[in-house]
């Protein structure tokens, strides 16, 4: 898609929609709509320009222009640049109207945006909070909403140096009051209503009762929050007939910290260690994902070599991801820890390697603006080329006979957990989710970032989309993970990991940027708003683990309770990341 | 339907059969090259190698997997003794480290000189608060002085631990490679008055 066409398309559009206006402040892109035409806007670019995967929906809170805005990120699955629009609503009374019902991917990320930023979306299908629980006070992504032990607005705060009047952690006790109840609320007596809050969307499906069977009661089960098969706490209310499900919601936030309010508060270098703990599995591809963000804001680059190593530490954190997640998936059938703890042989000596490279197995921290932080150590080259040629390719393929034609693995999971390629555009399912179920979209290719367009590589694509294909589809792409690696070998030439010198305090024009990687689990994007001020005025992650979670019900649906387990497996989630 | 039904599940089990045996191959094979595979630097390095096969754990404690010189853990100021057998801090007090650590858990104090009004380049206090460290590294990256460090560097910086913000936590004696740091634990009065304080204020 070239830049012609983009700007054509652009035309055409304001023509259509007179209303339309382009977003004049500097650094920003895209187009402000009217929220009274947004539905018609929306489905028009669908329908008739092809952006039909709508990935990103946030708001960011514009307090001094007395403006909330919901900015909506829009891309083609036949690949290329994105769309941005936008709506802005009136900071006392927001009021945006739902695209839920044209985009069910749009839904969890609606609610957040209610949940975090106060904004309410007319016709949403489930309107309630997503993250934080239901006696939440207030919105906290507001920028006048301060967290309890509230310090300053943004990092450094000042009183660490030079007066350095140490405030213990303890200090701040525990056991005193750090949650903010609303007024004339006992927690105690919450049990009844917010649980109501939960089931309302179950319960409230009418489902029509066969006459030919025997009639059964429906029932609702709790799977979670505390289940070993949940993959951390995450919790599934699910509506079943007998032992089918019918409905299935997903609840989460129970690891919610707010992750994106922490984010506003640091200057943009803090934020590098905090993504590591985003998606605890893959901390050197959220990296990636902020780096890229904050780097289109600076307009820097890194040089060659520090962009060979962020390939090469992408696909190594790609290789350990998928690993880990073929090995839990596997436990979730069933096949108790002697897969996964095959997997984790190799998972370990990749681990070696990042802690070799950037001191920490899983918190890597590694990445920073226009660089890296250290070049490779002696030896660790020589590791990674004997680790890639001789041993993973060996491995991986005795995975593949260990499992692949397994009979149990083929019954318990073949037309299990079917995500038809239509379903899984809408709901935005992204990543392994999305190529498994046919379409191969994959943002390494559809639109690269870094050196990607370099390399030669197969984007890896299965058609049935179940959970048996997404287990195929994570093996072909560890393959085609170790080809890239094996040329990112090839070609690593020598020279500076650091654009300049590294510096502490980066100036960041005002602007906005999403940057976004293809990450392991799916399109991982950061959407950063600059002010020019050393901190960032939003700081935004579209988790690709919290999404994927919207097709959950649909890939449920009708399909054994057994089995939720295992769909969800297939996904793979990481609730880190989830909750944020 | 060509092949045999449970012909996958027989290959699998294969492979876990081959996994099971090449335990004891590889002890024997080491047995009969008359070398040792377990408590040895030799058979350590082996077990974490590209050619690992079989047994590839480690037995921890009496075995420790070596650490890389960028390993990070908490970090701590470096000092220098000088030729009169003092110690000096190598840290000027410039505050770098302090406004670039993500979670804020640094307090340094300076002071002035009362003679001249000159910031004296030596911390008064230095504090760090390891309960909310989250070990990312930032402060010594950017330390102009190299005087915090969260690695060891061959034996040649001297790790001062700095009793004021040691919690106890015990994070650095399993990392310590020259098991130099003993940790001593709570004294029960401290432990009793911790407990107390909690009830009197719940």
């Amino acid at each position: 898609m070239s830049e012609e066409v983009l700007v054509e398309e652009k035309t055409e559009l304001e023509e259509r929609f007179p209303e339309i206006a382009r977003d004049q402040r500097n650094g920003y892109e895209g187009f402000i709509v009217p929220a009274d035409k947004l539905i018609d806007f929306a489905v028009t670019l669908r329908d008739e320009f092809g952006y039909d995967f709508l990935s990103s929906v946030t708001g960011v809170d514009y307090m001094p222009e007395d403006k909330l805005e919901v900015v909506y990120h829009a891309y083609q699955t036949t690949g290329g640049p994105g769309f941005v629009y936008k709506v802005q609503v009136d900071r006392e009374n927001p009021v945006v109207p739902s695209l839920s019902n044209e985009f069910p991917g749009a839904e969890l990320q609606e609610r957040e945006a209610w949940d975090l930023m106060g904004i309410r979306f007319e016709n949403h299908p489930n309107h309630k909070r997503v993250l934080t629980w239901e006696g939440f006070e207030g919105h906290p992504l507001r920028k006048d909403w301060q967290e309890p032990f509230f310090e300053e607005e943004g990092k450094p705060f000042k009183s660490r140096w030079p007066g350095g009047e140490v405030i213990r952690i303890e200090d701040n006790n525990p056991f005193r009051k750090n949650v903010d109840y609303p007024q004339g609320f006992d927690p105690g007596k919450w049990q009844e209503a917010g649980q109501a809050v939960v089931y309302e969307n179950v319960v409230r499906l009418d489902h029509p009762v066969s006459e030919t069977a025997i009639s059964t009661d429906q029932i609702v089960v709790n799977l979670g929050p505390q289940h070993p098969s949940t993959h951390g706490v995450f919790r599934m209310v699910v509506r079943l007939e007998g032992e089918t499900v019918v409905d299935l919601e997903p609840v989460m936030g129970y690891l919610h910290r707010n992750h994106e309010k922490i984010g506003e508060r640091n200057t943009f270098l803090m934020n590098i260690p905090f993504t590591d703990r985003l998606d605890y599995f893959n901390s050197m591809s959220n990296n990636f994902g902020y780096v890229l963000a904050v780097e289109k804001l600076m307009g820097t680059k890194p040089p060659e070599r520090a962009e060979y190593i962020r390939v090469m530490m992408a696909e190594l954190t790609r290789i350990v991801n998928h690993l880990a997640a073929i090995g839990f998936l596997l436990n979730d059938l069933g096949a108790f820890f002697t897969p996964l703890l095959y997997a984790f042989e190799e998972r370990e000596m990749i681990l070696d390697i990042f802690e070799a490279v950037s001191g920490s197995r899983m918190m890597c921290n590694y990445y920073r603006f226009a660089g890296v932080a250290r070049d490779l150590p002696e030896g660790v080259f020589d590791q990674v080329k004997r680790f890639v040629h001789d041993r993973l390719p060996r491995k991986i393929d005795e995975l593949d006979t260990f499992l692949t034609n397994n009979e149990i693995i083929r019954t318990r999971t073949i037309g299990i957990g079917v995500l038809t390629a239509e379903d899984a555009i809408t709901h935005s399912a992204a990543g392994p989710v999305l190529r498994a179920s046919g379409v191969p979209y994959d943002v390494r290719r559809a639109d690269p970032y870094g050196i990607y367009d370099r390399f030669e590589f197969d984007v890896a694509v299965r058609y049935h989309g179940d959970i048996y294909d997404r287990y195929l589809l994570r093996l072909d792409e560890i393959r085609q993970s170790i080809r890239i690696l094996e040329q990112v070998i090839r070609d690593m030439p020598e020279g500076p990991v650091q654009e300049g010198k590294p510096q502490y305090q980066v100036r960041v024009p005002a602007g906005e940027a999403y940057g976004r990687v293809e990450g392991p689990k799916g399109e991982l994007g950061f959407y950063v708003v600059s002010n020019g001020k050393p901190n960032p005025w939003r700081y935004h992650v579209r988790a690709p683990s919290f999404i994927n979670l919207t097709p959950l019900g649909v890939m449920c649906k009708n399909y054994k309770i057994a089995d939720v387990v295992s769909i969800l497996g297939s996904i793979d989630i990481v609730l880190g990341e989830t909750d944020r | 339907m060509t092949d045999m039904y449970g012909k996958g599940m027989l290959k699998g089990l294969g492979v876990t059969f081959r996994h099971f045996m090449n335990t004891y191959l590889e002890d024997i094979r080491w047995l009969a090259r008359g070398k040792r595979r377990y408590y040895t630097e030799e058979g350590i390095e082996n077990r974490k190698s590209t050619d690992a096969s079989g047994i590839f754990t480690v037995q921890y404690p009496e075995e420790k997997l070596p650490v890389p010189e960028e390993f990070r853990f908490i970090p701590f100021l470096i000092y220098e003794v000088n030729e009169e057998g003092e110690k000096q801090d190598r840290c000027t007090s410039c505050g770098i480290c302090a406004k670039v650590c993500p979670p804020q858990c640094i307090w340094i104090e300076r002071t002035n000189n009362p003679e001249t009004g000159r910031p004296i380049p030596e911390p008064a206090e230095f504090y760090i608060d390891v309960d909310i460290c989250m070990n990312c590294g930032l402060c010594a990256e950017f330390c102009p002085f190299d005087a915090i460090k969260e690695e060891q560097h061959n034996g040649k910086a001297v790790a001062s631990v700095i009793s004021a913000s040691c919690k106890g936590c015990g994070m650095c004696n399993p990392v310590c490679p020259s098991d130099a740091i003993d940790l001593i634990g709570y004294t029960n009065d401290e432990i009793e008055g911790m407990i107390e304080s909690m009830i009197l204020n719940a």
